[in-house]
């Protein structure tokens, strides 16, 4: 699904350099659930948004679903992430003035269109189909991240990227988040990378990989 | 949902999510297109008022007058010489082709009597013809006949200001009247006509030219033709007026014996030339209305950039959400520049109502009639809609080149 073969992302930082992925081959199977830990700034996030086609490597090569996406242009990137990807991230990201529905909606309007029931569907199956006409600031944090997950998934991509999904909840939504995303990937066969500090949330993925310093430190399967 | 239709209401949406802001745009704009519709169809209104007033003279009419001629460099002021004759005249109703009516006009002032009235009026001696071609209307009484006119006849049409100083309410009709020293008879009142060129019919006493002959000593050339004050004549096809014009100049300056380095000695006039000048005089002074409009236009325009501006800003965040999500730079770009041509549209609208309200409103007030014309209000919201494309390309091109990391990362 994911071949990762001697990534560098370097970023120009006025005259100096800044190195924050130093050398990272990593594959991940199709189907596979993987936690990515390591402390701020060790360049999980720059590599997760590498994964998710939002970023580009400096040098290196990436393949998805074998095909070589390292090179290509930014509409062609933006035509991977609306067909093949599916984020959730930390601060969730919801449009703030549109209903939970229509920030579902909004999942399926550059992949290929809008479905209002697939979109009422995806909503149910967060457990929210009671809450579809809601504006994001009527609904608790948990709540805000179902709708997240359900707008991710309602265009059935093969990867699903968690961005600490649950550094921004109690530890009891949190739970819930992870309960939904561990059961989409059980049920529907989804791949899914997940960054987490949590190692109670890491123990419920199949394989950790621990980030020091730009460069992946330990691999270990749970 | 249709496909088509998505950027639709993602433009919609991010108009009426912001009220006040797309309000405050959209007037900018209406200022302006409503300003653009009112001024060009005071603008052209009153040309056509003008241009109708003139062509009541009728589009057919041709005047000559004595022009101003220079003798060993000195320059009489216009109308100060007597240089028409009859015989010019007959000479040109003989030798141009394209010519109905011509009628020679000697006027002159008398001292006119009626019982204890007195006024000092200006008496035009013309032939009958004069009546057709100055299509001047009767209002009481009859004109002059060909046999009055023949034989001489001492009676006389009143202009109505005329009729009004010397009788007032009463009829004047077969009453007589002291001019100089002859007695004349009233047959006829003329209708009240705008004058142009020259005084109005209104103050005027017309009379036969073979009277007023018998009355006045009418002053001759060195030849020894009849002097006249003015020769007026009709085209009996308007396309030709150009010819006509050319070929009485030509003979005119062969019969005044005038040499190739002398000016005319005479002033020809056309209506159909006049209003040529006069509408295009209008129409200049229509697109500088018009064109001070178009820079209020203009700010409105450099308001909606503004607003688009600040819209793009203050909506990174939805830009990197849209874009992680799969949106392309030309999806972002299409949905603010739709933004902005929608907000302009909205104005171009209500701007055309509020344009069309102002002109009725200026029309209602009798000052000037107002014309609104379909040309006008598809330039001015297309214009609109331009602008909009125009001034909201630029922000929009902002929007859908932000990277979408750094989008996503901000407040």
């Amino acid at each position: 699904m994911i071949r990762l073969h001697d990534i560098t992302k370097i970023y120009p930082m006025g005259k100096r350099e800044l190195t924050v992925l130093r050398g990272i081959n990593l594959n991940i199977e199709k189907g596979e659930l993987v936690a990515i830990m390591g402390p701020s700034g060790s360049g999980k996030s720059t590599m997760l948004n590498l994964i998710g086609c939002l970023d580009t490597p400096t040098s290196g090569s990436y393949y998805l679903e074998d095909r070589e996406v390292s090179r290509l242009s930014s509409g062609e990137l933006a035509q991977v992430r609306a067909r093949k990807i599916g984020f959730v991230f930390q601060t969730f990201n919801l449009l703030p003035r549109l209903s939970a529905l229509a920030n579902v909606e909004l999942g399926m309007r550059y992949a290929g269109g809008v479905d209002r029931q697939r979109a009422m569907a995806a909503l149910t199956r967060v457990g929210l189909s009671d809450r579809v006409n809601h504006r994001p600031t009527e609904l608790s944090g948990g709540e805000q991240q179902r709708v997240a997950i359900a707008r991710a998934l309602v265009k059935n991509p093969p990867l699903l990227l968690a961005d600490e999904p649950t550094g921004n909840l109690d530890s009891r939504s949190g739970g819930e988040i992870i309960s939904i995303l561990t059961s989409l990937h059980a049920e529907q066969g989804i791949t899914l990378v997940m960054i987490t500090h949590d190692t109670n949330i890491a123990h419920h993925c199949q394989r950790i990989i621990n980030f020091k310093d730009g460069q992946v430190v330990t691999e270990e399967t749970v | 949902m249709k496909k088509w239709f998505e950027p639709l209401t993602t433009a919609w949406v991010g108009v009426i999510t912001h009220k006040l802001r797309s309000s405050l745009t959209i007037l900018g704009i209406v200022i302006g297109v409503a300003a653009v519709i009112a001024l060009m169809s005071i603008g052209r209104g009153a040309s056509a008022q003008i241009l109708s007033r003139i062509e009541g003279m009728g589009s057919d009419l041709i005047t000559i007058s004595p022009g101003a001629s220079s003798f060993g460099g000195v320059r009489s002021a216009a109308g100060s010489v007597q240089t028409l004759s009859q015989e010019d005249a007959e000479a040109i109703a003989q030798q141009v082709a394209y010519i109905s009516t011509v009628a020679p006009t000697y006027s002159t002032s008398l001292q006119v009597v009626v019982g204890g009235e007195n006024m000092n009026s200006r008496v035009t001696g013309v032939p009958p013809e004069y009546q057709e071609i100055q299509k001047l209307e009767i209002a009481s009484g009859s004109f002059f006949s060909d046999y009055e006119y023949q034989r001489g006849a001492k009676v006389v049409v009143l202009g109505s200001n005329v009729k009004e100083t010397l009788f007032g309410e009463t009829s004047p009709i077969g009453q007589q009247i002291r001019m100089g020293t002859n007695i004349v008879r009233v047959i006829g009142v003329l209708e009240s006509k705008d004058g142009f060129m020259g005084a109005s019919p209104d103050d005027t006493i017309l009379i036969p030219l073979t009277a007023m002959q018998q009355m006045v000593a009418q002053p001759r050339t060195s030849q020894g033709d009849r002097i006249v004050s003015s020769i007026v004549l009709t085209v009996s096809d308007e396309e030709q007026t150009e010819y006509v014009v050319d070929k009485i100049t030509g003979l005119l300056r062969d019969r005044h014996r005038l040499g190739p380095n002398l000016d005319d000695d005479f002033r020809i006039l056309s209506i159909q030339e006049i209003s040529e000048t006069v509408s295009e005089a209008t129409g200049t002074m229509t697109l500088l209305l018009g064109a001070i409009a178009a820079i209020s236009l203009l700010v409105g325009g450099i308001g909606v950039m503004n607003i688009m501006l600040v819209s793009v800003l203050e909506r990174t965040r939805e830009i990197g959400i849209r874009k992680a999500l799969g949106a392309r730079e030309r999806d972002i770009w299409a949905q603010f520049l739709i933004e902005a041509a929608f907000l302009t549209l909205a104005g171009g609208i209500i701007g055309v109502i509020t344009g069309w309200l102002v002109s009725y409103f200026v029309s209602r007030t009798g000052l000037v009639t107002t014309i609104v014309s379909a040309d006008i209000v598809i330039l001015a919201v297309s214009v609109s809609v331009g602008i909009g494309l125009f001034f909201g390309f630029y922000p929009a091109w902002n929007a859908s080149r932000l990277n979408p990391i750094d989008a996503l990362r901000a407040e």
